[in-house]
């Protein structure tokens, strides 16, 4: 079959910018492939340390054995429902405290300031105070990870509700919205934007802090699991168990895009 | 003394026809070294049903005095009574100036907004946003995001919104001046068709000597700051009106041109108050 000839300057360009995408995706998926590939053979030929670097291959057979036995899957679980329930429990009250700080101005200079003191501290330095506080439990891991999230969301919705303009608050009072109204139709959607952004910060924190909680004095998790490895030196079960964070912080991005389109239908970039 | 908050509220008794009363209405705000009268002495009788226009070079404190009768400012000293019929109406509906409509609400919800805040029954917001949504144009659009509307879209959506709030008085704050030429007049026209129907009392704020012609009944002309009552005129012109054969007529221009020659000295003495203040 003939393929019909471009007319004009337009198709052309069109097709050159059809052919850069293609190229550049193909680029973006042959890269790591290369690199696992060069990994492999640089392992083979002895040039690299298999204690440190095993191959690829061997990963993938951990990998296989593990999802087979179903301790891969039980650690990933126990650490999503930890940062499920951090992240709400740490989300929603910084939500609902950032937006009523960012309205009343007497409670956001009350609190202004111990946020700033308390913001900078990392918060992997007071996991031990976590752990004397909360035990070695659940509530531990569920606490670091409702910290990590805190700050980011309540920090973000304070600015969120900061540049709201000023006239729809004055619409508001105009239509005689009450204080209650003003922080549902007025500050909380117009803080959103803003408040999606720190969701996402949030939770690649709670990411973090999860992996280093379930170090310590957990008996499951995946930073458990990464930490265990090493206890016994199964190096392979470490590379899988940083493959699964990798790809769950890549699925979390996916995810929160996904719905921040849907709770922010007004947004005009979608 | 009435104290000097948000406009009074009171029973019309039939006595007096006037539905907003301003006595006396003083406004100065204070910077750390200065005091700026923005409002001097202004006292006024709106009629009933009247289409009251407010014309001044910027910042006269027009904006100013209609924040006041809004209630989202308070005099620093005078009063404003507003006459209510019915207690169960809103004291007065803003189309404000530039962008006021919600982007996070559908231009159905934008409409809605003022009747849901008085939880106004869902037949009666179906019937009124409805119908206001017609009047304006909108109806196809009900579903849609501000940020899908045009800058003249939106100030329908605004326009909408006063309107199906039903209140006593709509005070609008230069709801035009950011639409070009062509989509003002067609908005002017609209207004006036919308306005015919109800009869409401309107506050109107501009710097178009056109508009305030075009649209008013009677025009109070402010002087640069501190504003003061310059002149009030009556616009003799009949009702309704359709605004491009108006302005063909020779009357509407003798009465432009003799507004703007009591205007001019105004906006020239705002220019030099301008030029002083740039070279403080």
């Amino acid at each position: 079959m003939k393929l019909p000839a471009p007319v004009g300057r337009k198709s052309v360009k069109a097709r050159a910018a059809f052919s850069d995408a293609m190229r550049d995706r193909v680029i973006g998926l042959a890269s790591p492939l290369l690199l696992l590939l060069l990994w492999e053979v640089a392992v083979r030929a002895g040039a690299v340390d298999a204690r440190f670097f095993p191959p690829p291959s061997r990963i993938l057979v951990t990998l296989v054995a593990l999802v087979e036995s179903g301790v891969l899957w039980a650690n990933t679980w126990a650490s999503l429902q930890r940062l499920f329930w951090g992240s709400l429990i740490g989300g929603v009250p910084a939500l609902l405290l950032g937006v009523v700080m960012g309205i009343y101005r007497p409670i956001r200079a009350a609190l202004e300031p111990l946020v700033a003191a308390t913001y900078p501290v990392p918060k992997s330095a007071i996991l031990p105070l976590i752990l004397l506080i909360f035990g070695l439990g659940e509530a531990s891991k569920i606490a670091m990870v409702a910290i990590g999230v805190f700050y980011p969301v309540l920090i973000n919705a304070v600015a969120g509700v900061l540049q709201i303009n000023r006239i729809y608050l004055d619409v508001g009072k105009n239509f005689g919205a009450g204080r209650w109204r003003v922080l549902s139709t007025i500050a909380l959607p117009g803080a959103l934007p803003l408040i999606m952004t720190g969701v996402k910060l949030g939770v690649g924190m709670g990411l973090i802090l999860i992996s280093i909680a379930e170090m310590i004095g957990a008996k499951s998790g995946l930073g458990y699991m990464i930490w265990n490895a090493w206890e016994i030196l199964s190096v392979e079960t470490m590379y899988v168990g940083l493959l699964v964070i990798a790809v769950l912080g890549y699925a979390f991005t996916l995810l929160l895009n996904e719905l921040e389109r849907w709770v922010i239908p007004w947004k005009a970039d979608h | 003394m009435q104290s000097p908050s948000t406009p009074e509220l009171f029973v019309g008794e039939g006595a007096s026809p006037a539905k907003i009363v301003v006595r006396e209405l003083y406004k100065e705000f204070r910077t750390r070294n200065d005091t700026l009268v923005a409002i001097d002495r202004i006292s006024l009788a709106i009629d009933q049903g009247a289409f009251f226009m407010i014309v001044g070079p910027s910042g006269c404190g027009k904006t100013t005095l209609l924040r006041i009768l809004a209630g989202l400012d308070t005099p620093t000293s005078g009063e404003v009574r507003i006459a209510q019929e019915d207690p169960s109406k809103p004291g007065n509906s803003m189309v404000f100036q530039g962008d006021s409509i919600f982007p996070w609400m559908t231009v159905w919800d934008n409409a809605a907004y003022g009747l849901r805040m008085r939880n106004r029954p869902q037949h009666e917001i179906d019937e009124v946003v409805g119908h206001y949504l017609d009047r304006t144009g909108l109806t196809r659009f009900a579903s849609a995001y501000p940020h899908q509307l045009s800058g003249g879209m939106k100030q329908r959506v605004s326009i909408a919104r006063a309107f199906a709030n039903d209140p006593e008085i709509l005070l609008m704050d230069e709801p035009f001046s950011a639409l070009d030429e062509q989509n003002r007049t067609l908005l002017q026209e609209e207004l006036l068709r919308i306005w015919d129907e109800t009869k409401k009392t309107v506050v109107f704020i501009t710097h178009s000597v056109d508009e305030a012609v075009t649209l008013g009944d009677r025009i109070m002309v402010m002087t640069a700051q501190p504003g003061r009552e310059k002149a009030l005129i009556d616009v003799p012109f009949e009702r309704p009106r359709h605004v491009l054969e108006l302005r063909a007529r020779p009357e509407y221009g003798e009465l432009v041109y003799s507004i703007w020659s009591r205007l001019r000295d105004e906006v020239q003495q705002a220019r030099l108050q301008d030029e002083a203040m740039g070279s403080k």
